[in-house]
C-alpha cells in the first residue's frame, strides 16, 4: 500500500491478460434532449435494450410495469424513468445516467428531461458530453424546444451534434420529410454557428436505426445512431499549454516521506511533461516539473484529464486554489472582473448588484453582479438587451470579484472558462457561467 | 502515457505486446480511476470531517483503494465507519478488520444492536434490520459531527440512484429530495452546506459491476472470500439462493443442499442471496459478469424487490 511503499515501488498491478476482451477503448459521454413525448426515455431504453445492457430482471419488472399500467408490450421508458414520480406522469424530470459498453466503446449516457422547466438539467447533462443527441418528432419537426436545445449544445460547446428524427413510422418514413427537417434544423445551427451536425431518421419504438439499420429507410445511407456513437471521434486533447489547478497540497511528513511536498490536481487541458517549465499563478512564481507521481509510479508526461501529484524543482509555497500552467502562450488570465453567458438555474430571478460564491476550478471566491447586459431569445437566436435573467433564462453578464481567479475563455478551455454562482446562504448552486472576456 | 509502468514486474510474467499496448493505450478504467480520485480529494479540499462508509463489500473496498492511491504518499485524512447491522457474514467481518489493519485504518463502527438497545429503533422479529441501519447511520454521522459522507453506490444499481449526484445535499434528518437536487456541471463539485446538513458523496457514481470487477483483477485487490465461488449449504426463499446462517434458518418445506456459490453484493445476511457460480477469481468474475443476464441486486437483494419504488423511498429518508 502507498503509506508504507519505498518511494519507487509500484502499486502491484494484476496480470490482465485474460480479460483483454473486455477492455473496450475510450469513454464517450453522451447527452439525449428533446421535447416531450419525442420518445426519448424510449429511444434510450431502445439503445440500452438492443445493445444487450437491459438485462432480464430489468425487464420483467418493466413488462409488469407496463401491464399494470394497461399497456400494449413493454414501455421501454420506464427503464430511465427512476423516480416515481416521473413513472406516474410519464415524463422524465431529472437528469439519468446509464451505462451500457460495446466491443468497441464504454457510454456514459445522460438523459435529460424536455420540459422547458428542466432547461437545467438539459445544460447539466450537456457540460461534459462528448456528444448531444437531439430528438425531435417527425410529426412535428423542429420546434422551439429544439432550438433551445441547439443553443445549449453550441453554448456549453459539445462537439458534435446528431439530429435524431424520430417516429419516422408515424410519417411512412418518408424522405421529404426527413429532409425538410433537417434543412429547418440547418437554418437554427447556420444561425447558431454550429460546427456541424449529423442527421439519422429513426423510430426508437421498432428500432429502426437505432442499433440496427432500417430496412423501412433504404433511402438513408448513412449509419445508425449506435454506430455513429462507437466511430465518432470524441474531442482532441488539443495542443494547448497543460493548465493545472492545485486540489490538495501533498505533505505526508512520515518516516518515509520526510520532507515530500507535491501538488495533487488534475490536468484540465494540454498535456504537462516532466521537465517542463511552469508558472505559478496567481503569484507568477517560474519553475519546472521536477516529477510526475503516482501510486503506479512516476509518469514522463500526463494528459488532460489525469489526476496526478506534481513535484517542482523549487520550493514555493502554492495552496489549494493557485494553478500551475505550462509557461508559453497563450497564458491564463489573472482577473478580478469577468463577462460571461450564464444559465439562471433557480425560481428568484438574477439582478445587478447580487452576491453569490463563485466556484472556478478549485477556487471559491466572493463576488457581485455588475451588470446584466443581454438575454438570450432563442426562438430567434438573438440577444436583446435586458435587465434581469429568470429561471432558465441564458443571458451575458458581468462579474466583479473580491479576489482574482485564473482563467481562460470558456471557446477555448472548458475548464478554466466555467464557473458556478452559489447562494452563499442557501448553498444552492443558482448559474452556470461560460467566461466569454476578461478584464 | 505509462500509466501502468509495471508490466514486466507481474508475477514473472512477461505480457505479449499486443496486451500491454492495450493497457498502455488510456482505457476508459483510468478515466474513471482519474475522475474517482479528483472527486475524493475535492473532498479533502472542501470539508473539515469527512468519513468513508465501508461495509467489506466489493464497492466499499475499492473506494477506499481509490482513497489511498488520491493521498499517497500521504495517509488518507478521513474516518472510516462501518454501519454494522450485526448480521454479518463471518467472512466479511474477518476480512474487514485485516484490511483496515494493514492500512493502519482505524474503524468507527456504528451498531445497530446498540441502536436498539438504546430503543433508537425497533426490531420487527423475522424482518430484516436492512431499514434500521438509517437511523444508525443518521446517528453515527451527528455524533461524530461528520459533514462529508463518502458511500460507494453506483448510479447503475438501481433505477433512483441513476438520479444521484456525485455530491448531495441532505437536510437536518438525512432526508434526499429528488426532486430539488443541486444542477452538478462540470466537474465542479458544490459541497456548500448548513450546520446539520451534510452532504453525501459518491465517487463511484460512474462505475459499472463489470467497471468494479475489471478494477479489482487491474489492481489486484483483496476482497472477501465469499465474493469467489466456494461451497456452502443453501436453500431457495423467495427466488434466491439463501445460506444457511444462525439468521437465516430454513423453514418448513425449504430443502438445504450444498452447492457452489458466490456473492455478487455483500449486505446484512437476512436480505443478501448469492448465485450459483464456479468463479474462483477475479477473471472468472469478469466472464460470468459479462455474460450474466440478471442484474446485480435483482438476483441477490431482496431489500429492492419490495416495490417499484423501494430503492427510492429507502433514499428519502437517509439510507445509503
Amino acid at each position: 500500500m502507498p503509506t508504507t511503499a519505498p518511494a519507487r515501488l509500484r502499486w502491484k498491478t494484476a496480470n490482465v491478460r485474460g480479460i483483454s476482451n473486455h477492455m473496450p477503448g475510450q469513454l464517450l459521454r453522451v447527452v439525449t434532449a428533446g421535447s416531450v413525448d419525442d420518445g426519448k426515455s424510449t429511444l434510450v431504453g431502445r439503445l440500452l435494450h438492443d445493445a444487450k445492457a437491459v438485462l432480464s430482471d430489468q425487464l420483467s419488472a418493466v413488462e409488469a410495469a407496463s401491464e399494470r399500467r394497461g399497456y400494449d408490450g413493454a414501455d421501454l421508458a420506464l427503464l430511465v424513468d427512476g423516480l416515481r414520480a416521473e413513472r406516474e406522469q410519464g415524463i422524465t424530470i431529472d437528469v439519468a445516467y446509464r451505462y451500457f459498453a460495446t466491443a468497441r466503446r464504454t457510454f456514459i449516457l445522460a438523459d435529460t428531461p424536455g420540459h422547458v422547466q428542466y432547461t437545467r438539467n438539459t445544460v447539466t447533462g450537456a457540460s461534459t458530453a462528448d456528444v448531444a443527441v437531439i430528438l425531435v418528432d417527425a410529426r412535428s419537426g423542429v420546434v422551439e424546444q429544439t432550438k433551445r436545445h441547439a443553443a445549449v449544445a453550441q453554448l456549453l460547446r459539445v462537439e458534435n451534434i446528431v439530429l435524431a428524427v424520430n417516429k419516422m413510422d408515424l410519417v411512412d418514413y418518408s424522405e421529404a420529410i426527413f429532409d425538410q427537417i433537417v434543412s429547418d434544423f440547418a437554418a437554427v445551427a447556420g444561425n447558431l454557428a454550429l460546427p456541424g451536425f449529423t442527421p439519422i431518421p429513426i423510430a426508437a419504438l421498432a428500432g429502426d436505426n437505432v442499433v440496427d439499420k432500417s430496412t423501412h429507410m433504404s433511402w438513408y445511407t448513412g449509419t445508425p445512431l449506435l454506430q455513429y456513437l462507437e466511430e465518432v471521434e470524441p474531442r482532441e486533447s488539443e495542443d494547448v499549454p497543460a493548465r493545472f489547478p492545485v486540489q490538495v497540497v501533498m505533505r505526508p511528513r512520515s518516516a518515509e516521506y520526510p520532507d515530500y511536498r507535491g501538488y495533487a490536481g488534475r490536468v484540465e487541458a494540454g498535456t504537462i511533461h516532466a521537465g517542463d517549465k511552469v508558472v505559478v499563478l496567481p503569484s507568477g512564481r517560474n519553475t519546472t516539473i521536477e516529477a510526475i507521481d503516482t501510486p503506479d509510479g512516476e509518469l514522463t508526461n500526463a494528459p488532460a484529464g489525469r489526476s496526478v501529484v506534481l513535484r517542482l524543482s523549487d520550493d514555493i509555497d502554492i495552496a489549494r486554489g493557485e494553478m500551475i500552467a505550462v509557461d508559453r502562450d497563450p497564458r491564463p488570465s489573472v482577473v478580478r472582473e469577468v463577462e460571461a453567458t450564464v444559465c439562471w438555474l433557480t425560481d428568484r430571478p438574477l439582478r445587478a448588484a447580487d452576491r453569490f460564491s463563485l466556484r472556478h476550478t478549485t477556487r471559491d471566491v466572493r463576488s457581485v453582479v455588475d451588470a446584466v447586459l443581454s438575454k438570450l431569445d432563442v426562438s430567434t437566436v438573438t440577444s436583446n438587451p435586458a435587465t434581469q435573467l429568470e429561471l432558465n433564462d441564458i443571458g451575458a453578464v458581468r462579474i466583479r470579484l473580491a479576489e482574482p481567479i485564473i482563467v481562460d475563455a470558456y471557446s477555448t478551455n472548458r475548464s478554466t472558462g466555467a464557473f458556478l454562482l452559489v447562494d452563499e446562504a442557501s448553498g444552492a448552486t443558482v448559474a452556470a457561467g461560460m467566461i466569454s472576456g476578461t478584464s | 502515457m505509462t500509466a501502468f509502468a509495471p508490466l514486466a514486474d507481474l508475477d514473472g510474467v512477461t505480457p505479449s505486446p499486443a496486451s500491454s499496448a492495450e493497457l498502455l493505450n488510456r482505457s476508459w478504467l483510468t478515466d474513471l480511476e482519474d475522475e474517482s480520485i479528483h472527486i475524493i480529494r475535492e473532498v479533502a479540499g472542501q470539508f473539515e470531517r469527512p468519513v468513508i462508509l465501508f461495509s467489506g463489500g466489493k464497492d466499499s473496498i475499492v473506494m477506499l483503494h481509490l482513497a489511498a492511491k488520491a493521498f499517497w504518499p500521504g495517509k488518507v485524512p478521513f474516518a472510516v465507519m462501518h454501519v454494522d447491522t450485526g448480521h454479518n457474514f463471518d467472512e466479511v467481518i474477518e476480512y474487514r478488520d485485516r484490511h483496515l489493519d494493514k492500512l493502519g485504518i482505524k474503524l468507527t463502527v456504528a451498531s445497530v444492536q446498540e441502536s436498539i438497545d438504546k430503543g433508537r429503533v425497533h426490531e420487527t422479529p423475522g424482518q430484516s434490520r436492512n431499514p434500521l441501519q438509517t437511523v444508525t447511520l443518521l446517528d453515527g454521522i451527528s455524533q461524530h459531527r461528520f459533514d462529508a459522507v463518502l458511500g460507494g453506490a453506483r448510479r447503475d444499481e438501481e433505477k433512483a440512484r441513476a438520479k444521484e449526484r456525485v455530491f448531495s445535499v441532505r437536510d437536518d434528518f438525512g432526508q434526499w429530495d429528488p426532486r430539488n437536487q443541486r444542477p452538478e456541471l462540470w466537474d465542479l463539485y458544490n459541497g456548500r452546506h448548513r450546520p446539520g446538513e451534510h452532504v453525501r458523496v459518491f465517487p463511484l457514481s460512474n462505475w459499472t459491476e463489470l467497471d468494479i470487477w475489471t478494477y479489482i483483477a487491474r489492481e489486484g485487490i483483496d476482497v472477501p472470500s465469499i465474493y469467489y465461488a466456494h461451497e456452502r449449504e443453501v436453500f431457495d426463499r423467495d427466488g434466491m439462493i439463501v445460506a444457511v446462517t444462525p439468521y437465516t434458518q430454513p423453514r418448513d418445506g425449504e430443502t438445504v443442499r450444498v452447492q457452489s456459490v458466490r456473492y455478487r453484493t455483500v449486505g446484512d445476511v437476512t436480505c443478501t442471496g448469492a448465485v450459483s457460480s464456479q468463479a474462483a477469481d477475479a477473471a472468472a468474475v469478469i466472464t460470468e459478469t459479462a455474460l450474466s443476464t440478471i442484474s446485480e441486486r435483482g438476483s441477490s437483494r431482496a431489500d429492492d424487490r419490495a416495490s417499484e419504488a423501494a430503492m427510492e423511498d429507502r433514499k428519502r429518508q437517509g439510507y445509503f
